[in-house]
């Protein structure tokens, strides 16, 4: 199955935001929701139908204009699936943040299904004076479940210069990522990353959790869990801070 | 190429300040997930596929152009977003680049870069090749942490050689695949990360007692 899906935020002029596109195809379908709040609005991703599987080439774009801001959210968690014996199953997500914009981009975690072969390939651009914050949660395998294969590929640039490139790969032909220098004994980790002239303040508690100030103007937060719960532990509050100046963080 | 000088530059006995790096190890075995060679064969594989791979790239890279070292620094910047492992990173360099100019004539690449790119130029200018430069960079993550978790956990040296020896041939082909991707751009370069590494360096790095740096 191949599908691509676009929004783009603007702003309406009169500091709210408006989308001048949002156009999406199964299985990934995107719905307006909610009312206009704080002068941004938030967008839900449905699932459309199972998986990604394997031989799945989806493509969603993220543009936030100047002065406007998007919340992106999807109502369930997503979840790669094996399907027919096919080349890995592929999701692009683009994303281009303008000055004075903001993206908020807080999906449901993705579920690495036993037997799935998975890419997730990120590319974020945030120019100077955007705000982001990035989420990605993923769960290596369903309840009791062994992992199946997913490759995460994430670069984060701020006004041109990569502030974050990061990759993990889970599952079989992922060597020691059940070891204790990746994820050890846990399950789901979760990354956060907020980039921009503010920040979230308070620091990330938790065992296996941490905030991190990066090279760049930006915070990366990530915890590592037995399960999703522990990470939603660490990781919501955070996500729901308030922000302060970049050199108070 | 030259053997002798290869076997130099990744002996553990180059006075660069090494020893005092668990690379990450410390805080895992303080968190009960590193306690036998097991343990630490798990350990070392996911540090091998991930900062190893990295560190191999970047070395390559910068054996290949030592005038890609600035951009090579900040690409390194980006994959470690633990600043106690970024400090990590550049105390070694700095040490690294000493020893080396008394060895060899090591270009200007910058007081305290990133310890695989100093690594890479001292590689370059001792006469070696990328691939050897990303053979010492993938052996050195293995080994020095292998030799810390000697000390921290009073492993059998006979067992924990016996693991690196199981491990050489996965550095040669982690060595391999990086110095192919050398002449990538810097965003396209391995960028693999070990979020528990991350996690452990930043708690590590609050601890009053430790015994290694990092």
């Amino acid at each position: 199955m191949r599908a691509e899906a676009r929004v783009v935020a603007e702003s309406d002029g009169r500091g709210g935001t408006r989308l001048a596109v949002l156009r999406g195809e199964s299985p990934l379908l995107l719905r307006r929701t909610g009312r206009p709040a704080g002068g941004g609005v938030t967008v839900h991703l449905v699932g459309g139908a199972a998986g990604p599987l394997r031989g799945d080439e989806l493509r969603l774009d993220v543009v936030v204009g100047p002065g406007a801001r998007l919340e992106m959210l999807s109502v369930a968690a997503s979840l790669a699936l094996p399907g027919r014996p096919a080349p890995p199953s592929r999701l692009t997500v683009t994303a281009s943040v303008a000055a004075g914009g903001t993206l908020r981009w807080l999906p449901e975690p993705l579920i690495a299904a036993a037997g799935c072969d998975h890419d997730v390939v990120t590319r974020v651009d945030v120019a100077e004076g955007g705000t982001l914050l990035w989420r990605d949660d993923l769960v290596c395998g369903r309840h009791r479940e062994a992992s199946g294969a997913v490759r995460a590929d994430t670069l984060i640039r701020y006004a041109g210069v990569a502030l974050y490139r990061h990759e993990l790969a889970v599952g079989p032909g992922a060597p020691g990522w059940d070891g204790a220098a990746v994820l050890g004994g846990g399950r789901a980790i979760g990354t956060v990353v907020a980039a921009g002239p503010q920040l979230p303040g308070p620091p990330v508690v938790g065992a296996d959790a941490a905030s991190m100030r990066l090279a760049g103007p930006g915070v990366l937060a990530t915890a590592v869990g037995e399960d999703i719960r522990q990470v939603k532990a660490a990781l919501d509050p955070w996500c729901g801070a308030a922000l302060a100046p970049l050199a108070l963080v | 190429m030259s053997l002798a000088t290869l076997l130099l530059l990744a002996d553990g006995r180059l006075p660069s300040g090494g020893h005092a790096h668990s690379g990450g190890l410390e805080p895992q075995i303080a968190a009960g997930r590193v306690r036998d060679v097991d343990g630490l064969d798990g350990f070392l594989r996911g540090r091998l596929a991930t900062g190893g791979l990295v560190s191999a790239a970047f070395a390559a890279a910068a054996c290949a152009d030592t005038g890609r070292a600035a951009e090579l620094d900040v690409g390194l910047d980006a994959r470690t977003p633990s600043p106690a492992l970024r400090r990590a990173s550049r105390a070694q360099g700095r040490a690294l680049l000493r020893a080396g100019r008394a060895m060899w004539p090591v270009p200007a690449i910058g007081r305290e870069p990133h310890q695989p790119v100093a690594l890479g130029a001292l590689a370059a200018a001792a006469g070696l090749t990328p691939v050897e430069a990303a053979v010492a960079a993938a052996h050195g993550t293995t080994t020095g942490s292998a030799s810390a978790a000697v000390r921290l956990l009073g492993l059998d040296p006979y067992a924990v050689h016996a693991l690196l020896a199981r491990l050489a041939p996965e550095c040669d082909r982690i060595a391999a695949v990086a110095a192919a991707r050398s002449g990538d751009p810097v965003d396209e370069l391995p960028a693999a990360g070990a979020p528990l590494l991350d996690i452990g360096a930043e708690h590590h790095a609050t601890w009053e007692v430790r015994l290694f740096a990092s």
